[in-house]
C-alpha cells in the first residue's frame, strides 16, 4: 500500500514533498483532482493515479492545464473539493480561465498547486516566479518549506478556500517538491465526490456586474489579509534583539537556518509562509527595530520590494539587502546564503568554499548530457529527417517532450524550443516569410495539448510546412502518463483512443501518412516526398516509447533481441555511432561495438550501416 | 554525531534512487531526523543523477554543503569525479565507487576524454581522506547474472566497514519496505557486500 493512504494518525513517515501534498488533500476530504503532467509536480499525479480508486476519489490527466483547471473549477462550483496542479508553464496555459474563476469564486474548497522550477532542472524554456501571479490574479498564496508543510499548507489552503469561497494557490519549488522529510500523519477524511451545481448569481463575472464583483474580491482579500497577519505560517525563529534580521520564504528558510549554524551566529528570522496577501503588520513589527535586514528568496525580489514599501513608514533608515548579495536567477543553496551572510556579518566559515570550488573547476570532466534512450523511436525519426534533408536549408521546429534532446549533436533537429505545440505556429510563420523549408516536430501528448490549433491554422492560412508528430503512445518525458491517444484513463479505465492521423485528415489535410520510425528507408522517402508538397503535410511517426516497450517485454518474460557488429564486415565508417548516436554503440580500440546490456534490439543501426555489418545475435 | 551527510550518484537507471530510499528509511527507523532530495526529469534519460541524504538530530536543508559529505557513493567512476566537490580532506570524506564505467556520448561521439580509473582516483584524493574502488558490478554479475544490484553490494560493504553509522537490522528492514519484491535477492547481495 502507498504510504499516503496509511490510516495511522500520529505516525511519522518519510514522504516526498509531492506525496505529502497528496496526503494533505486526503486529510482535507478532496473529491476531485486533475492535472496535465509537468515536472517538478508530476509525482503528485503519479501518486493520485495509483491511489485514487482506493481512496474513493476521482483523478484525471486532462488534455492540458487549462482544461484541468476548468474541470477542477466545475467540481468546486458543484460543491466537491478539488485540486488542480501543474508546473509553472502550466499556469500560463491555465491562466485564461483562472482570472475569471477568482471573480466568480467557488462553492467548495479548491486548491491550485503550482510547482516552480528555479534552475530549470526539468524545464529549459524559462525560469518563472509564480508568486507574481498571485498579485495579478488576486489569489491568496501559501509557500511551504518542507514535506510536513506541504501537507499542512494544503489543509490550510482548503480551509481558507472554503471559508472565503476563493481558490487558493500553493506554490512549491523543485527543492520542496523533491525533498523527502518526516511527516506526521493526520486523519484521512472521506470527501464528497458528488455534489450539485446550484444556479445562482455567484458566477456573474460579466458586465454590468463585473465592477461589483471585482470590488467584492478586494474586500475578500482585505479579510484574508487579517488571516495572514495572524497565521502561524508566518513565524519568527530566534526571536531576540539584534541589529540584523532575516526575512525568508520557501525552501530558503532551510538554507538560512543551516548557514547560521555553520557560521555560529543566531539572528532573528521571519519566515513568511503566507506569500499573498503578505502579513504587512507582522513584517513592519519585525523590521521596526532592525538596522539591517537580509531578504532571502529565490528568483524575483517579491518580498524585498514589499519590504521597501513597508519600511518607509516604520523604519526609513533600514538597510535592505537581498538581490544585492544573492542572485535573481537559478536555484539557491546553503553555499549562496553562507556567502551572503558571511559578507554582511564579516563572519568566516571554517572552510574556504571559493578556493574549494576553484580546485574543482580546474578538473576537466567529460560532459554527460541526457540522451534519447537506446532504441528511442525519436532518434530514428531525427536520423531519417537529417538524411532526407541533407544539403538542404531546412528549419527544424522543436517542441516540448523527450525529443528536445534532439537539440544536441549529432542530431541537431530542434532549432528552437518554446512551449507546448509552438513548433507548428513558428514553422508556419517561417514558411510564410522565408524560402526555407520547415519541419515541425511535436509529440502525441503535445499535439493533443496545444498542437491542434496550430495545425488548423496551417490549413486555414494556406501554409505548407511538414508536421511530424512523434507519436510514442505515451507522455514519456514526465514519467509515462497516459494521454488521449492511449486509450486508458489516469484511473486505468479503458476509453476511446483518439487517432492523430484521423484528426489531421478531418482538418482537410490531404497528405497524411503513418510511418513506423524503425522503417528507416520508408521514413526518409516519405519526408523527402512530403517536403516538396505545396500544402501542409503530416507524418505520424508511430512507435511506442522503447523504455515502456522494454518494461512490458520484461514483465511478460519476452527476450529482447540484441544486435552485434561483425568485425570482419565493419569498414569503420561510423554512421551508427557518429550520425545515429545510439548510446548502446561505442568505440573501443578502434573498433565499433554494441553494448548488449543496453541494446534494445530496435535494429535501426543495422539499417543505417551501408556495408550490412550489423546483425541480430542468433540465440 | 551532529549530522551525517551522504551523496549518492550515478546514472539514471543504475539504482541510485532505490539505494537512497533504503538508507533514508533505515535512518528513520534508527530514530534520526532525515532529509533527502533528488533530481528527476531529464536525469531519467541517461544523465547524471545525484541524490543527497542527511540524517541526525536536527538539520534543515536536504542538500549537502560543498565539502561536507561524510560519504560519497558512486555507481559510476566519472560521476564520482563530477560530484567530488561535496567531499574534502578537511571533512575526511570517504569515496566508495563501483568500477563500472559508462562511456557518455560526449566521449564516444564528440571526442572528450574519459579518464583512467587511476586518474579519477588521484583527482579524488584532493577531495577526500580515502577512496575505495570496488568491482561491485563485476562481482554481482558473476554471482547472480545481472549487475542491477551493485548498489546493494556497495551498501553491504559500507555498513560492514562502518562507513555509514546505520545498523544492519534497520537496513534490512528498510530494504524489505522499499523493494519488497526483490528482498531475498537483495539480501543475498547485501551479505556478499558485507563479506567483501
Amino acid at each position: 500500500m502507498n504510504k499516503v493512504l496509511l490510516d495511522k494518525p500520529g505516525e511519522k513517515v518519510l514522504l516526498l514533498g509531492n506525496d505529502a501534498v497528496v496526503r494533505g488533500t486526503l486529510e482535507s476530504g478532496i473529491g476531485f483532482a486533475s492535472t496535465y503532467p509537468g515536472t517538478p509536480s508530476s509525482e503528485i499525479g503519479d501518486t493520485f493515479a495509483e491511489i485514487a480508486k482506493d481512496a474513493g476519489i476521482y483523478f484525471e490527466y486532462s488534455t492540458n492545464e487549462k482544461v484541468a483547471l476548468e474541470a477542477a473549477a466545475g467540481a468546486a462550483l458543484s460543491g466537491v473539493r478539488s485540486m488542480v496542479f501543474f508546473k509553472h508553464f502550466g499556469l500560463n496555459v491555465a491562466s485564461d480561465s483562472l482570472f475569471p474563476l477568482v471573480y466568480s469564486g467557488v462553492k467548495a474548497g479548491m486548491v491550485i498547486l503550482v510547482a516552480d522550477d528555479p534552475q530549470g532542472w526539468s524545464s529549459g524554456q524559462s525560469e518563472e516566479d509564480t508568486r507574481l501571479f498571485a498579485k495579478i490574479a488576486h489569489l491568496p498564496m501559501l509557500e511551504p518549506s518542507n514535506a510536513q508543510e506541504c501537507k499542512d499548507f494544503v489543509k490550510l489552503a482548503f480551509e481558507l478556500s472554503e471559508k472565503f469561497k476563493i481558490p487558493v494557490f500553493i506554490r512549491t519549488t523543485t527543492r520542496v517538491s523533491h525533498i523527502r522529510s518526516v511527516v506526521k500523519l493526520g486523519k484521512i477524511i472521506k470527501g464528497k465526490t458528488k455534489g450539485k451545481f446550484i444556479k445562482d448569481i455567484s458566477c456573474r463575472n460579466f458586465p454590468p456586474y463585473l465592477i461589483d464583483v471585482h470590488k467584492e474580491l478586494h474586500e475578500k482579500l482585505e479579510e484574508i489579509k487579517k488571516v495572514s497577519e495572524k497565521s502561524k505560517v508566518n513565524f519568527i525563529s530566534n526571536n531576540k534583539k539584534s541589529n540584523l534580521g532575516i526575512i525568508v520564504s520557501g525552501v530558503s528558510y532551510d538554507y538560512v537556518m543551516d548557514a547560521m549554524d555553520d557560521l555560529k551566529i543566531s539572528l532573528p528570522v521571519l519566515r513568511v509562509g503566507f506569500t499573498y496577501p503578505t502579513p504587512d503588520k507582522k513584517i513592519k513589527d519585525f523590521i521596526k527595530k532592525l538596522k539591517e535586514v537580509l531578504v532571502v528568496e529565490e528568483l524575483e525580489p517579491v518580498l524585498e520590494e514589499r519590504i521597501h514599501v513597508l519600511s518607509k513608514n516604520v523604519n526609513p533608515k533600514l538597510t535592505i539587502y537581498g538581490k544585492s548579495h544573492l542572485p535573481n536567477v537559478g536555484e539557491y543553496n546553503e553555499e549562496l546564503v553562507l556567502e551572503a551572510l558571511s559578507q554582511i556579518t564579516k563572519k568566516k566559515f571554517s572552510m574556504n568554499l571559493i578556493a574549494h570550488k576553484e580546485k574543482y573547476q580546474k578538473l576537466k570532466i567529460a560532459k554527460r548530457m541526457p540522451v534519447l534512450c537506446p532504441g528511442c523511436p525519436h532518434r530514428a525519426t531525427f536520423y531519417a529527417a537529417k538524411v532526407a534533408t541533407e544539403g538542404m536549408d531546412v528549419v527544424y521546429g522543436g517542441d516540448i517532450g523527450c525529443y528536445v534532446l534532439g537539440v544536441y549533436k549529432p542530431l541537431e533537429t530542434q532549432d528552437f524550443v518554446f512551449s507546448m505545440g509552438a513548433s507548428e505556429g513558428l514553422v508556419h510563420g517561417i514558411r510564410k516569410t522565408t524560402n526555407q523549408k520547415a519541419i515541425a516536430f511535436l509529440g502525441d501528448s503535445t499535439f493533443f495539448h496545444a498542437g491542434m490549433p496550430g495545425m488548423v491554422n496551417t490549413v486555414f492560412n494556406k501554409s505548407n510546412p511538414l508536421i511530424i508528430v512523434l507519436d510514442n503512445r505515451i507522455t514519456a518525458m514526465t514519467g509515462h502518463q497516459t494521454n488521449p491517444g492511449v486509450g486508458v484513463t489516469a484511473m486505468g479505465e479503458e476509453t476511446k483512443a483518439i487517432s492523430i492521423e484521423e484528426i489531421a485528415k478531418s482538418f482537410g489535410i490531404e497528405d497524411v501518412k503513418v510511418v513506423d520510425p524503425f522503417a528507416v528507408k520508408e521514413m526518409i522517402d516519405t519526408i523527402k516526398e512530403f517536403l516538396n508538397k505545396d500544402k501542409v503535410s503530416v507524418i505520424v511517426a508511430k512507435r511506442e516509447c522503447q523504455l515502456l516497450a522494454m518494461r512490458k517485454k520484461k514483465a511478460q518474460g519476452i527476450n529482447v533481441l540484441k544486435f552485434e557488429i561483425d568485425q570482419n564486415k565493419c569498414q569503420k565508417i561510423g554512421i551508427c555511432l557518429n550520425k545515429l548516436s545510439c548510446p548502446a554503440i561505442y568505440k573501443e580500440g578502434g573498433k565499433y561495438k554494441i553494448d548488449k546490456d543496453i541494446c534494445t534490439g530496435c535494429g535501426v543501426c543495422a539499417q543505417v550501416c551501408p556495408v550490412k555489418a550489423i546483425h541480430a545475435v542468433k540465440e | 554525531m551532529k549530522e551525517f551527510n551522504i551523496v549518492l550518484t550515478g546514472i539514471g537507471g543504475q539504482g541510485v534512487l532505490t539505494l537512497g530510499m533504503i538508507i533514508a528509511e533505515a535512518a528513520l527507523k534508527q530514530g534520526y531526523d532525515v532529509r533527502t532530495t533528488e533530481l528527476h526529469g531529464l536525469a531519467q534519460r541517461g544523465g547524471s543523477i545525484p541524490f543527497h541524504i542527511r540524517f541526525g538530530k536536527k538539520m534543515y536543508t536536504p542538500l549537502v554543503l560543498e565539502g561536507e559529505a561524510d560519504v560519497i557513493i558512486s555507481l559510476e567512476p566519472l560521476e564520482a569525479l563530477r560530484s567530488c566537490y561535496y567531499g574534502s580532506k578537511q571533512h575526511k570524506t570517504i569515496f566508495l565507487i563501483d568500477n563500472d564505467p559508462v562511456i557518455p556520448l560526449s566521449v564516444s561521439v564528440l571526442g572528450e576524454k574519459y579518464p583512467s580509473i587511476k586518474e579519477i582516483e588521484n583527482n579524488l584524493k584532493g577531495f577526500s581522506k580515502k577512496v575505495i574502488i570496488l568491482n561491485a558490478s563485476e562481482i554481482v554479475r558473476k554471482e547472480i547474472g545481472s549487475d542491477i544490484a551493485a548498489n546493494i553490494y556497495l551498501l553491504g560493504y559500507a555498513i560492514a566497514k562502518k562507513l555509514i553509522p546505520l545498523k544492519e537490522k534497520f537496513i534490512l528492514k528498510a530494504m524489505e519496505d522499499v523493494v519488497p519484491k526483490y528482498f531475498e535477492a537483495n539480501k543475498k547481495v547485501f551479505e556478499m557486500g558485507m563479506k567483501h
